[in-house]
């Protein structure tokens, strides 16, 4: 059941119309549209290539689309791309900060940035809330991958984002500490009914954590809904299960079945 | 705004702070040059005129100044793809004016500092007076900034685009342009054909006006206007091309790859 798109409702953090990124001849993102609501935790999905990485550097401004519409807190982007960025952050497991700073200096170079009032207050209140006060004077590039990426995280909070991206954060941590990243950005989720686009591989997680999912293959939304939506949807066990299938591009049923909310 | 130039300069100073190779590249081969320049102009003292082996040290020390100020410039933005903190850097609300500015004032400070030290060790060692030639000398050290800054940014912009295939630019760009600069010698000793490609160059302009100054203690007006228009020209060229060459980058998707591969 292919259905339009649905108009953006009042409260969406983010509203993408027809979005398309070609590079050359290849569309990396192909005619995506959706909405994510304020509060909301998205999981953006899929296997590698999907398209996943490319839609989030449009919503940042990093990438230019082709063409279509990107609104995130009613703001076009990328025109009014400073007025955003004010408002998002961004951590991924693939970038990192510079290695020869203290993670004390990291945070007090991004707190500046993003105009802090009282960072240092701020930047001991967020090291404590991921648990690595311990790590504030240590050199970033003496710290173990489980502390960076928290500290990664901490430089997403800075600014107090209403919406944050987030790519792969739990990426190469062991379980214990992905536990406790999750558990601290749900926490902090709650609190400040923040907007979260989360991608990761780990569908375990996905499903813990987003409130809807898209799935993409191939720059196009394939399935879009509630994790049990598409999972009873794709008369599947698991969002792993549905992964599977799409990225060894079987038809499990994702795309056909009434009562998920389809992307065009 | 001021906020964020100053969070960019806190960046950029922490990185010389805390590497070791950064200060040297500040003080320790900027003296080097000076010291091996400094003893042969001392030995070619017995041969040649004075006011040429006086050119000769002013010439290292200036020309410090432009490759300094180049070099502070591209290495910052540099240093942010090798420590894969540049996507940090572009999704916080930085504009791109802010980032040229933050990135020229670092360019000053380690110009000025680099010179500064060169400027007393050649009093100290080879009783090289650059300081009592003084005021006429400065608008020719601005002039150096200008166009170190006007370098930079093209230099900044092919790192973005191609990103490490263009790091030679980086040291490549200033020696590329030494020669035609005239730094160590009149240009009326180049081949005329590249005597106007000299002349185009506000470099060029420079390194003849402070020969003039050294010997007279006067600013060539003349010298002085061409250098400051060709400098406009060169500034003007530099922030369109790395206004240009961002905006391809932005729509190649050349900036995610730059800063996660």
């Amino acid at each position: 059941m292919a259905t339009s798109p649905p108009s953006a409702a009042p409260t969406a953090a983010i509203d993408i119309r027809a979005l398309t990124k070609r590079f050359g001849g290849v569309a990396a993102v192909d005619d995506l549209s959706f909405s994510v609501a304020t509060g909301e935790v998205f999981g953006l999905v899929g296997p590698n290539g999907a398209g996943k990485t490319t839609t989030i550097q449009m919503l940042l401004g990093l990438t230019t689309p082709t063409s279509g519409a990107i609104r995130v807190l009613g703001m076009g982007m990328p025109e009014r791309r400073f007025a955003i960025l004010q408002r998002v952050n961004f951590s991924s497991a693939y970038i990192s900060l510079p290695s020869n700073l203290t993670v004390r200096q990291n945070l007090r170079v991004f707190a500046g940035l993003y105009g802090v009032r009282r960072p240092h207050s701020r930047i001991d209140e967020l090291l404590a809330l991921f648990e690595i006060e311990g790590s504030a004077e240590k050199v970033t590039g003496a710290l173990s991958s489980g502390q960076l990426t928290r500290v990664n995280l901490c430089k997403a909070f800075l600014n107090d984002p209403e919406v944050l991206f987030l790519d792969e954060p739990t990426a190469s941590l062991d379980p214990d500490i992905a536990d406790k990243v999750r558990s601290a950005l749900q926490k902090r989720q709650r609190e400040k009914g923040l907007t979260i686009v989360y991608t990761s591989h780990n569908m375990r997680e996905v499903e813990a954590l987003c409130d809807r999912v898209l799935f993409l293959s191939h720059g196009r939304a394939v399935a879009q809904g509630t994790p049990a939506e598409v999972i009873a949807h794709a008369r599947r066990s698991s969002l792993e299960d549905v992964f599977i299938d799409i990225a060894r591009g079987r038809d499990s049923g994702v795309e056909s079945h009434d009562g998920v909310e389809e992307a065009p | 705004m001021i906020s964020r130039i100053g969070a960019l300069l806190l960046r950029y100073l922490y990185l010389y702070r805390r590497s070791a190779a950064r200060m040297m590249a500040v003080l320790f081969w900027p003296v080097m040059d000076l010291l091996v320049w400094g003893f042969l102009t001392s030995y070619l003292e017995r041969f040649a005129a004075p006011p040429a082996v006086t050119f000769l040290l002013g010439a290292v020390i200036f020309w410090d100044v432009f490759y300094s100020a180049q070099q502070a410039i591209t290495l910052s933005i540099t240093e942010d793809i090798w420590a894969k903190n540049i996507l940090n850097v572009f999704v916080a609300p930085v504009r791109t004016w802010e980032l040229l500015v933050a990135t020229s004032l670092i360019g000053v400070i380690r110009a000025t500092v680099s010179a500064g030290a060169l400027a007393v060790l050649a009093r100290v060692f080879y009783g090289f007076p650059l300081f009592s030639v003084g005021l006429p000398l400065i608008p020719f050290y601005f002039s150096l900034l200008l166009f170190g800054w006007a370098m930079g940014m093209f230099t900044m912009a092919l790192v973005l685009r191609f990103g490490s295939a263009a790091e030679a630019l980086i040291w490549g760009i200033p020696f590329l342009i030494q020669p035609l600069s005239a730094v160590f010698y009149p240009v009326s000793v180049l081949p005329a054909w590249l005597q106007t490609i000299a002349r185009a160059l506000p470099s060029t302009w420079v390194f003849e006006g402070m020969r003039e100054a050294l010997a007279t203690g006067r600013v060539g007006v003349r010298t002085l206007l061409f250098a400051v228009l060709l400098n406009g020209i060169y500034l003007a060229a530099g922030a369109a091309f790395f206004g240009w060459m961002l905006g391809r980058v932005r729509e190649k998707g050349y900036l995610a790859r730059l800063g996660m591969d």
